[in-house]
């Protein structure tokens, strides 16, 4: 984040004593107590994902026929399957799949929605219009019927459900980067630099991009919680991870035939999803706040 | 106000216009030829060669778009492969099922979400505005297939009060068809609670600090009246309108929340059509959910306007 382009709270002439935008949003996100919890809880799942080969108690994927379906116990904490494989290994395993999804499809789905938001709102026009025009149509369609849709036509995978969710999740991204270059382009030092002659991508890439990060970092954060919930869903229906590779999503398919016996194989994976997706919620609405320019 | 509502349709014609689009373009990301695809484990050359001609896949693809087009815009969306019935009459005997389920979900959205926010903004930083806000946060981090298989569980599996799947008509029998549907509902319902839980507390913070509501204090009146007749009237504007538009994502829930429930709607259809390949019926249901969302779009629109006299000059 460049300095000059955000005003700046302390005004003195000791540069020591100037505090740069990220320094002041981190000062006011680590008083919110809620935006910490939710940081502290996705780095230990982030943690236990990478680490999960070290951490994990066995292979997630060792079928036991002596175990099946066991409730939880010493030897099993969170208990087993129908083909007894040990449900705590599978959860910590199946962060992995809804990590990498939540990731990467935000990932695509900036990579695509970041540039073509800045097209339109710089450039105005028709291609403005066109490029708006296109993300209403998509905006139109719902979230999570177009991924499965677009999960469908492309063959069920999780490399494949993550374009879906990143294609999807796309035009959010484009007209919240459109809106706020809209409203960054009329600032003075937009019109300074292009007063003094600056290449229209220097002044789209260096003046105003910069100005877009935050919002797009709070919606990144809040999206990513939504790109877990659509993985796990697509991967409930089948259409994401295939078996025999955990995934919460398709832990909870699995469960759901077994209610009655082996109710503990249901509870897990929803409350690994369910805490996961309330971090990211939690961490997003601390940085909503944290970034505002209004809050102290 | 009518040149307004014209304005905004003309403004929707481009907006169908890509839906449709992109709709069609769904069935060109198949990998292969959509005719092999289309003739399953029937290689017959012949057969695939009819198919082609059949779907005319045989023409351009500007070709086969406009002929998608036309028929669209005459109710023919095509035969559903599996079914061997019109797409259109599948969609509409499914419409009315996930229509009650929606209902019955955006009432007990409402209730919740708008009954909590008020008293959440009313008893401000108090421990009430913070279990509020965690309830918020639990309706919108909760996935529902997760919370309807625990439903199941507790009232179906373990208490036995509810039947943990199926579906009866409210024409049939109104009893058992509450029955059937008030877990989904709930299920369905919870998600969007959280978010007009968070809408209506602002709305009614914001309120609760204008200048009217000081003036109605000010003359006198019990802290009731100023809550329910002058804050929350204006308060709730905005969050009907949202509700309109969370009905897009009722639609979407609905998916999963049928799978789970067995209930013969819209959401079992797609779900359906998606293992068996059916692809007239996926960009059927995608063509029908996108159009409600942009017509409960417009409606929201005009219906916003209606109610803030300002917006109609």
């Amino acid at each position: 984040m460049t300095v000059h382009a955000l005003p700046q709270t302390v005004t003195t002439a000791d540069a020591d004593f100037v505090e740069t935008p990220a320094r002041r949003a981190w000062r006011r996100l680590v008083r919110r107590r809620g935006a910490m919890v939710g940081l502290a809880v996705i780095v230990l799942i982030v943690l236990a994902a990478v680490l999960a080969p070290l951490i994990a108690p066995y292979d997630p994927t060792a079928q036991s026929w002596s175990a099946v379906r066991k409730a939880p116990s010493a030897a099993h904490w969170f208990g087993t399957d129908e083909v007894g494989r040990d449900l705590l290994a599978r959860v910590i395993f199946g962060a992995r799949a809804s990590l990498l999804a939540g990731v990467i499809s935000v990932g695509i789905a900036i990579a695509v929605g970041v540039p073509l938001g800045l097209l339109a709102g710089y450039a105005g026009g028709l291609v403005d219009g066109l490029i708006s025009r296109v993300t209403d149509a998509m905006l139109a369609c719902p979230f999570l019927i177009l991924a499965i849709a677009l999960a469908a036509f492309l063959g069920p995978s999780l490399t494949n459900a993550m374009i879906a969710i990143g294609v999807t999740a796309t035009p959010i991204f484009i007209r919240l980067t459109r809106g706020q270059v809209l409203s960054v382009k009329a600032e003075d030092y937009v019109e300074a630099a292009r007063a003094v002659g600056n290449p229209h991508w220097r002044i789209a890439l260096r003046h105003i991009l910069p100005n877009v990060l935050p919002a797009l970092l709070v919606q990144a954060t809040l999206t990513i919680a939504t790109a877990i919930i659509a993985e796990a869903s697509l991967s409930f229906l089948g259409l994401g991870q295939q078996p025999p590779a955990p995934s919460w999503g398709s832990m909870l398919n699995a469960a759901q035939r077994f209610l009655v016996n082996a109710p503990w194989m249901a509870v897990w994976p929803g409350l690994a999803i369910f805490v996961t997706v309330l971090s990211f919620n939690l961490l997003g609405d601390g940085l909503r706040d944290a970034l505002d320019p209004r809050s102290k | 106000m009518l040149t307004l509502i014209g304005k905004r349709l003309v403004q929707l014609l481009p907006t169908l216009f890509f839906v449709s689009v992109i709709i069609f373009s769904l069935q060109q990301l198949l990998p292969g030829d959509p005719a092999m695809i289309m003739a399953g484990e029937d290689k017959d050359p012949e057969t695939i060669e009819q198919i082609r001609r059949q779907y005319r896949l045989d023409r351009a693809i500007p070709v086969q778009y406009l002929y998608w087009v036309k028929g669209v815009v005459t109710g023919d969306l095509g035969e559903s492969m599996r079914l061997k019935e019109p797409v259109t009459r599948l969609i509409l005997q499914k419409l009315p099922v996930t229509l009650q389920l929606a209902t019955m979900a955006m009432v007990i959205a409402l209730l919740i979400g708008v009954t909590a926010g008020i008293v959440s903004a009313v008893k401000r930083d108090t421990w009430v505005d913070y279990a509020v806000n965690v309830l918020s946060l639990w309706g919108i981090s909760t996935p529902n297939f997760w919370l309807g298989i625990m439903l199941i569980f507790l009232f179906a599996v373990t208490l036995g009060w509810l039947p943990a799947s199926g579906y009866v008509s409210p024409w049939v029998d109104w009893r058992q068809s509450l029955a059937t549907t008030i877990m989904p509902a709930f299920v369905l319902g919870n998600a969007i609670a959280g978010v007009i839980m968070r809408h209506t507390r602002s709305a009614m913070l914001q309120a609760l600090q204008s200048d009217y509501v000081r003036t109605a204090r000010a003359k006198g009146l019990e802290e009731r009246t100023v809550v329910l007749k002058h804050a929350m009237r204006n308060a709730l504007t905005p969050v009907i309108t949202l509700g309109a538009l969370e009905f897009g994502t009722l639609l979407s829930g609905a998916v999963l929340t049928e799978q789970i429930f067995t209930i013969p709607g819209f959401g079992k259809l797609i779900v359906d059509a998606v293992f068996n390949r059916d692809y007239a019926v996926v960009q059927g249901v995608v063509l029908v959910t996108a159009t409600t969302y942009i017509a409960l779009n417009l409606l929201a629109d005009v219906g916003y306007i209606l109610v803030n006299p300002r917006l109609r000059e």
